[in-house]
């Protein structure tokens, strides 16, 4: 396709959103359509009635708070060497962060793949090295795989901290929520890769919520956002996938099953939508050597709330970050109140950073 | 964090590990959840791992859908 035909394509997108005349809220449930959306100024093109909400799409800012404590508490701990994706070391917990207790000589390192976790421990075999498992159904396969590599060379110096969420069940809550009103999903693309459209059927019909899979780029995105409006104006409720090129209807088998080997579902607290059953994953019993809860016995903790952080209304789509009173003052991402200011995936980062208002 | 980049499969180096290149960059990347990657497919990386075969051939079809929806 030419850029000429393209450009005139992408208008004819943004015509079509433009002539919408209802009152319509469309979610998106992933921390990278929140940098995207925000990034291309595709809001400031939305009619004045259509309204792009961001929901709990961000791993790092549904952490729970009592969770990023005791990872806090846990990287303190004598012998331990905490490995991280970077997202997480300045996120704030009750008493610091985990950039804060690295500088007070905490062992905390930042990894890109928990591969090289693996690499570190087996390299280093009087250290004990805990990968903080914190990501949603795109991380959860990848950790799987690193476990059964730990189990496979019998690494017994390697454990994994597992915060992973599922988002179907999040979602779930969402859509339960009488006060939140959306009308449509933009659902995440790379969570999507390996769960497929199965879980959006049955919330699609379950909540007369349209969803469609949405890739990344700009046209992805207006080419989503037209494929909920025909279904809302068609009164259709139905899972849909844009990002083709990508995502298959049926996921990806071999990661649905990796993580059904190494995990099973558990009940799991978040940031702001509270306790969510099977949302989390623990380990099966073949694998309880490398859970870093069970060996290193890490309590429950408390989540004390951060102090007029609004993060958990933001995460639930009820209000937009600058609603917050917090935002941009005394909260941006140099000095972050709370996760979703921290993460470069948090709709307060999103917000701040391409100033909108 | 659940970001993904494209990157294209120069060689598979045995059943786990492919060698990629990332933006002119080579990386070495798991294959161990696309076991049918093969060289020259397109994968999406995350945190060291090819998630899936990228199938550029069919990204066209959407547009394609949404025109016919547009134009009648
Ligand atoms: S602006 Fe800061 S304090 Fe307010 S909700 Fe966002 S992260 Fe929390």
């Amino acid at each position: 396709m030419n850029l000429n035909n393209d450009n005139k394509y992408v208008s004819s997108l943004l015509q079509d959103i433009q002539s919408e005349s209802r009152d319509i809220a469309l979610m998106e449930v992933c921390g990278t359509h929140t940098m995207a959306i925000a990034k291309s100024g595709i809001r400031n093109l939305m009619p004045g009635n259509l309204k792009l909400l961001s929901g709990p799409g961000c791993p790092v800012c549904v952490t729970a708070q009592g969770d990023i404590d005791a990872v806090i508490d846990l990287a303190e701990r004598p012998g331990i060497t905490l490995v991280t994706f970077g997202d997480m070391m300045r996120v704030p917990g009750n008493n610091s962060s985990l950039q804060e207790a690295r500088s007070r000589g905490a062992d905390v390192r930042v990894a890109y793949s928990p591969l090289d976790a693996l690499a570190i421990a087996r390299q280093n075999r009087r250290l004990e090295v805990v990968f903080l498992g914190i990501g949603f159904e795109t991380t959860a396969p990848v950790v799987a795989v690193t476990v059964e590599q730990a189990r496979r060379e019998g690494l017994k110096n390697f454990s994994v901290f597992s915060l992973h969420k599922a988002v179907p069940p999040a979602l779930e809550v969402i859509f339960a929520d009488p006060a939140i009103k959306v009308d449509g999903l933009i659902c995440p693309g790379h969570v999507s890769i390996v769960i497929g459209l199965k879980p959006y059927l049955s919330l699609a019909v379950k909540y007369h919520q349209p969803c469609v899979v949405t890739g990344f780029e700009t046209r992805d995105i207006l080419e989503g956002i037209v494929m909920l409006l025909q279904q809302i104006r068609k009164g259709e409720a139905q899972a849909q996938i844009q990002y083709k090129r990508v995502v298959k209807p049926e996921g990806n088998r071999v990661a649905q099953e990796t993580i059904k080997r190494v995990f099973r579902p558990v009940g799991a607290r978040w940031r702001g939508l509270g306790f969510i059953e099977n949302s989390g994953l623990e380990f099966n019993r073949e694998y309880e050597d490398w859970d870093a809860r069970r060996k290193f016995d890490i309590p429950e903790y408390e989540d004390i709330p951060i102090k007029g952080c609004a993060c958990g209304q933001v995460l639930r789509g009820r209000i937009t970050p600058p609603a917050c009173p917090l935002f941009g003052q005394p909260c941006t991402p140099l000095n972050p109140v709370g996760p979703c200011m921290v993460s470069h995936e948090g709709a307060c980062a999103a917000y701040y950073r391409y100033r909108i208002t | 964090m659940c970001l993904g980049v494209p990157a294209q499969i120069l060689k598979i180096l045995d059943e786990q590990m492919a060698r990629v290149d990332v933006d002119g960059n080579q990386v070495d990347i798991s294959i161990q959840l696309v076991p049918d990657v093969k060289t020259g497919d397109y994968v999406l990386v995350h945190a060291g791992f090819a998630m899936d075969i990228i199938d550029a051939g069919v990204a066209d079809e959407t547009m394609k859908l949404l025109k016919e929806l547009q134009s009648s």
